[in-house]
C-alpha cells in the first residue's frame, strides 16, 4: 500500500492503454534501470535464501516489475529491504517483520501484510483519512488477483464508491492465487467488472509493458485528483516464479511461462532503448553491473548490520 | 503398526472416513489440485474427484460459512485453513453460526463439521503467521477444540472428530507434519476429551500438547538424569478438558507445570490452573506454575523469536523452580 502526495506527474501523458515507448529519454533510461535493479535484487534474495542466510517464506515478483516501477512514475514520489529479510535491526521493521510485513513511514508505504486481502479495508480508511482532512493525496493499494474474492475487497469497494474515497486499488493479476489458477475459483474472467457491481471506474492494462503501464495509470491518476473518485485497475501480469521458493508451480505448462518471458518487460525497454539509439548494448551492460554492485552494497550493509537488541522483542507492543 | 508422519496419519483419516460416508466433503484452499498446502490432502482428490474434494477461493469467512449451511443441510464439511492465521477470518462463521446453531435452533440444527489447519508458531514468519489460538477457540460453548501432538492421536481423534455432531477445531502444526510415529494398522477412533499419560513419573506432572508435548518428553529425559521423575500429562482436548485425569496426575505428584505455546493470559493453561487449585489444593506442595509464551506478537528476528517463544530450557527451569531445586 503507498500513499501518493500530489505532486505533478511526469511529462508524455498518453491516452489510456497507449502502449508506444514515447516517453522522455531520461524516464525510460530510469524505469529500465529500476526494473532492472528490481529483477537482479529478487535473484540474489533468491540465491541468499536457498544459501539459507534467512528463513520462512519467500514470495518472489520477477516478471512483475513493469506495474510497480509503471505506478510509482505516474505518481511521482530501498534499500533496508535487504536487512530487513535478513532479520536485522537495520531493515525497515527494524528485523520485526520480515519479508511479509515490509513499512516506511519516511516513503509513505504503509506495507507489507500477510493476511490475504487484509489490506484493502485498511487503504479505504487511508482513503478516508486523505478526504476526511481535505488532503489532495491519492492512496494505491496493491492486492492480488485472487484477494479479490476475500469479503472485505467488496465490502472496502462499497465503501470507498459509496463515500467516493481517492483510492487507487490495483489488481496484480498474475493468473494465479498460490497453486490455484484464478479462473478456476472465479466466476468471472475479468477482475476489473467486479467494480461494475459498485458503479466505480475501472479498466484493465497490459502490466508487461512499462510505458503501457505509465501512460495508463498517469491518465487515471489525473482523473482521480480532478473528480476525488476511487478506481479499480486490473493490472494483467504474470509471475515466473512458484508462489514461494518451495513452490515448483507445477500446476501451469512451461509454454505459458516461455510465452510470458518473450514479453519480458525488462527486455522489451531495453530493446526500445538500444533502437531508439539512446543506449548501446554496452551502457545495458553497464547498468546491469551498477545494480549489482548497488544490490551487493545492500546485502553487505545487511550482513554487517546488527541484530535487534534481546528488549526490541518487548517493545511496540503498545504505543506510549 | 505401520511408522508414518503426522501429515500422512492425517491424510488417512480423512480418507478412511470419506469412503465410509459419502455426506462428507473437504473444502479449502489448495486442497485438491496441490494436493495441500502442507500436503496433507495429498491423493485424496484423486480417489474421491473434483464433487468430494474442493479447491476453495481465498475467502475463509464464506468457505467456512458454506460449511454451516452443508452442515444444516445434512453434510458433514471438513474445512481446511491453511494456517488458523487465516481461519480467523471465519471466526465470525465459526463463532456466531457453528457455534451457536443448534441452541439458537433449540436443538434443530446440529452442526458436524470439523475446521482444520496448523495454529501456533512455525519458524521466521513473523506476527500475522505465527499466533496460536486455542484460548480464544476454548472461550465458546459449542465448540470441541482438539490439539494433539502424535501421528496416533492425530489420526484417532481426526477421525473421532469428523464423526462428532458437532462443531470440532481441528488445531495441527506446520512444524509437526513430518513428526513420524506408531499408528496402527487396524481402524480405531480416540474419544474426543480424553487425555493420554504420555510419560508416568512420581515427583511432578508437566501438562503440555500439540508441538509443545515434544519439549516436554525431552524436559522429562533431561530431568530424570538429575533424578526428578517427571509425569507428562497430554490432554490431547481442550474442549472439554479430561480434568480428571489431570487431577488423579496432581494428586499423585504434588506439583505441576504447566507448558504452553500461547500467550499466559487467560489461556488455556490459566484454565487448567485455576481447576487445580480449586480441585486440588490440600494436594499441592508448590503453586502451579506454567510456561508460556511472553505476552508481545511474533517478531521475525530468529533470535528476538526465540525470546518470546517458550522453550525446553525454561521449562526444565519452571520443573527446578517447583521441585525447589
Amino acid at each position: 500500500m503507498v500513499q501518493t502526495k500530489k505532486g505533478k506527474s511526469a511529462s508524455g501523458a498518453g491516452a489510456l492503454s497507449q502502449s508506444t515507448h514515447d516517453l522522455p529519454d531520461n524516464q525510460l533510461i530510469r524505469a529500465y534501470k529500476e526494473m532492472l535493479f528490481y529483477r537482479l535484487f529478487e535473484e540474489r534474495v533468491l540465491i541468499a535464501y536457498t544459501q539459507g542466510k534467512f528463513s520462512g517464506f519467500c514470495h518472489l515478483h520477477i516478471g512483475q516489475e513493469a506495474l510497480c516501477v509503471g505506478v510509482q512514475h505516474a505518481l511521482q514520489p530501498g534499500d533496508y529491504v535487504f536487512s530487513e529479510l535478513l532479520g536485522k535491526v537495520t531493515g525497515c521493521s527494524r528485523g520485526k517483520g520480515g519479508s511479509m510485513h515490509m513499512f516506511s513511514k519516511e516513503h509513505r508505504f504503509l506495507g507489507g501484510h500477510g493476511i490475504v486481502g487484509g489490506q484493502v479495508p485498511l487503504a479505504t480508511g487511508v482513503g478516508f483519512a486523505i478526504k476526511y482532512r481535505k488532503e489532495p493525496d491519492i492512496m494505491v493499494c496493491y492486492l492480488g488477483d485472487a484477494a479479490t474474492n476475500q469479503g472485505q475487497f467488496f465490502e472496502s469497494l462499497n465503501m470507498a464508491a459509496c463515500w467516493q474515497l481517492p483510492v487507487l486499488f490495483v489488481i496484480e493479476n498474475n493468473k494465479y492465487g498460490m497453486g490455484t489458477a484464478i479462473s478456476r475459483t472465479t466466476s468471472i474472467k475479468n477482475l476489473s467488472d467486479r467494480a461494475l457491481a459498485f458503479n466505480m471506474k475501472h479498466s484493465q492494462v497490459d502490466a508487461m509493458n512499462y510505458s503501457t503501464v505509465f501512460h495508463h495509470v498517469d491518465e487515471i491518476v489525473k482523473n482521480m485528483r480532478s473528480k476525488n473518485e476511487p478506481y479499480l485497475l486490473e493490472a494483467l501480469t504474470y509471475r515466473y516464479k512458484g508462489h514461494s521458493v518451495s513452490d515448483p508451480a507445477t500446476y501451469r505448462s512451461k509454454e505459458e511461462v516461455k510465452e510470458y518471458q518473450a514479453r519480458d518487460p525488462i527486455l522489451t525497454l531495453g530493446a526500445v532503448l538500444v533502437a531508439k539509439k539512446l543506449c548501446t548494448e554496452q551502457d545495458l551492460e553497464l547498468f546491469e553491473e551498477e545494480a549489482r554492485a548497488k544490490i551487493k552494497e545492500a546485502e553487505d550493509f545487511a550482513d554487517n548490520s546488527a541484530n535487534p537488541d534481546d528488549k526490541e522483542a518487548w517493545m511496540h507492543v503498545y504505543s506510549d | 503398526m505401520a511408522i508414518m508422519t503426522i501429515r500422512e496419519a492425517l491424510n488417512q483419516a480423512m480418507a478412511e472416513e470419506m469412503r465410509r460416508d459419502t455426506s462428507i466433503f473437504l473444502m479449502g484452499e489448495e486442497v485438491a489440485e496441490y494436493d495441500g498446502a502442507y500436503k496433507v490432502t495429498k491423493g485424496l482428490l484423486k480417489e474421491f474427484g473434483p464433487e468430494r474434494v474442493i479447491d476453495s477461493p481465498i475467502s475463509e469467512g464464506g468457505f467456512a460459512g458454506l460449511a454451516v449451511g452443508a452442515a444444516m443441510a445434512g453434510l458433514r464439511p471438513i474445512i481446511e485453513m491453511m494456517t488458523w492465521n487465516f481461519g480467523i477470518q471465519a471466526f465470525d462463521q465459526i463463532i456466531n453460526h457453528a457455534a451457536k446453531m443448534l441452541y439458537m435452533s433449540g436443538g434443530q440444527f446440529p452442526i458436524p463439521a470439523v475446521f482444520r489447519g496448523p495454529n501456533g508458531a512455525a519458524h521466521m514468519l513473523s506476527s500475522q503467521h505465527s499466533q496460536a489460538y486455542e484460548a480464544m477457540l476454548t472461550n465458546v460453548p459449542g465448540l470441541k477444540v482438539v490439539s494433539p501432538g502424535t501421528p496416533y492421536d492425530c489420526k484417532g481423534l481426526l477421525k473421532a472428530s469428523i464423526r462428532d455432531n458437532n462443531p470440532v477445531i481441528f488445531l495441527e502444526s506446520e512444524m509437526m507434519y513430518g513428526f513420524k510415529g506408531e499408528v496402527p494398522d487396524e481402524e480405531y477412533l480416540i474419544p474426543i476429551g480424553k487425555g493420554d499419560i504420555k510419560r508416568a513419573g512420581s515427583d511432578i506432572t508437566l501438562i503440555a500438547w500439540n508441538k509443545r508435548l515434544q519439549d516436554a518428553l525431552k524436559t522429562a529425559d533431561i530431568l530424570e538424569k538429575e533424578g526428578i521423575s517427571v509425569e507428562v500429562i497430554d490432554p490431547r482436548t481442550l474442549l472439554p478438558l479430561d480434568e480428571e485425569l489431570i487431577f488423579a496426575s496432581v494428586s499423585k505428584t504434588h506439583r505441576v507445570v504447566i507448558y504452553e505455546e500461547a500467550y499466559g493470559f487467560a489461556s488455556v493453561g490459566a484454565q487448567i490452573s485455576d481447576r487445580i487449585q480449586k480441585e486440588c489444593f490440600d494436594q499441592l506442595d508448590a503453586p502451579v506454575t506454567r510456561v508460556t509464551q511472553e505476552f508481545c506478537h511474533v517478531p521475525y528476528n530468529e533470535h528476538l523469536e526465540s525470546l518470546i517463544l517458550p522453550d525446553i530450557s525454561r521449562c526444565v527451569a519452571a520443573v527446578k523452580e517447583v521441585m525447589y531445586l
